[in-house]
């Protein structure tokens, strides 16, 4: 059974190694700034202690001030997972960096969160409608959509 | 007052007629009336049979519709429960559900059906061959059910295609598409090459 890292710790050490990316944190998940998400991201999959090489769930939340990106993180190795955030405020044009280079299963899940929710992801190699066809008008998982 | 009188019945006359009737019928009837196939030898007599056109070929299309697989949702499972040995589809000549359009004469829809797959609904039944029938089983299938208002779901497959038999329920019991099954039979039994 994968067991839960204990987020307050975790984010003690990211702030030591990027400082000011964390904006919030408690026992069960870790709020990162959306700009330094990406350096966030790649420390901890590149260090050791952590070794997250499996990304496997990636969705979002919208709660009308802001929209958060949950990224569920797993290491094979290690046997322990962590959960992270990112929050993202611009309702008009939202923007959070994409993750594919760090993780494959990432590229769909983005594709379905640009899809259903509108986030556009920075970097991301192929980034258009994955579930509804283009052309359609508005991001249905949006609560003030209808 | 002088009434003019007359027999009710003609002396003899009824009679004589009936009698004459008979003696001509008994003298037209001195052998028997000869078999109206004995021009036919034995063996062509015994093999042929006269009928329409319509009633061979209605008779042979009904007993021999080969449904097209076309689960697009939950209701999928019921047509495969139809399909096997407990409900037995094979009993009216629905040996094998086709894979390909190409083959098929009967399209059963089931399921809920998304604009995004609508296209292919629509060049999947272009493709089938005439003559061809379409079920909708199911209600989302019928009027798009409980996702009716939603953003991606089709309201109604008669919108993309024309239906012939509607089989509701959420999803149908294999008795309901069975049931749907011989409705399209009695359809088909009533089809004439004249109006085709």
């Amino acid at each position: 059974m994968t067991t839960a890292l204990n987020c307050e710790q975790v984010a003690k050490k990211i702030a030591k190694a990027v400082p000011g990316a964390v904006v919030a944190a408690d026992k069960a998940s870790v709020v990162a700034k959306s700009e330094s998400l990406y350096q966030v991201a790649e420390f901890l999959k590149n260090t050791p202690a952590f070794d997250f090489d499996y990304l496997t769930n990636l969705t979002a939340v919208d709660y009308m001030d802001y929209f958060e990106v949950v990224y569920h993180l797993i290491s094979l190795k290690h046997n322990h997972s962590l959960v992270l955030k990112t929050r993202c405020r611009d309702r008009d044009k939202p923007v959070v960096p994409s993750v594919v280079s760090l993780w494959r299963s990432a590229d769909f899940q983005e594709r379905e969160i640009y899809d259903l929710m509108g986030i556009s992801f920075d970097g991301h190699p192929n980034l258009k409608r994955l579930l509804l066809w283009e052309g359609f008008v508005g991001h249905p998982l949006r609560r003030d959509y209808l | 007052m002088e009434v003019e009188r007359y027999p009710m019945i003609p002396s003899n006359e009824i009679d004589a007629a009936e009698g004459l009737m008979i003696n001509s019928m008994m003298a037209a009837s001195q052998h028997p009336i000869p078999d109206p196939d004995s021009w036919l030898d034995e063996e062509l007599s015994r093999n042929v049979l006269i009928t329409t056109v319509d009633y061979v070929l209605d008779w042979a299309r009904s007993r021999s519709v080969f449904p097209l697989m076309f689960g697009l949702a939950c209701c999928a499972f019921e047509m495969i429960g139809t399909a096997a040995s407990r409900f037995d589809i094979a009993r009216f000549g629905m040996d094998i559900f086709r894979w390909s359009p190409r083959q098929a004469d009967l399209m059963i829809v089931a399921g809920t059906l998304t604009w995004k797959m609508a296209p292919a609904v629509k060049l999947v039944y272009e493709q089938m061959a005439e003559p061809k029938w379409v079920i909708a089983m199911g209600q989302c299938t019928i009027s798009g059910g409980p996702f009716r208002e939603s953003y991606s779901v089709v309201p109604g497959i008669n919108r993309i295609v024309p239906v012939d038999v509607y089989v509701p329920g959420c999803p149908p019991r294999p008795e309901g598409l069975l049931h749907g099954i011989r409705k399209i039979h009695e359809k088909i039994v009533k089809e004439s090459i004249q109006k085709a």
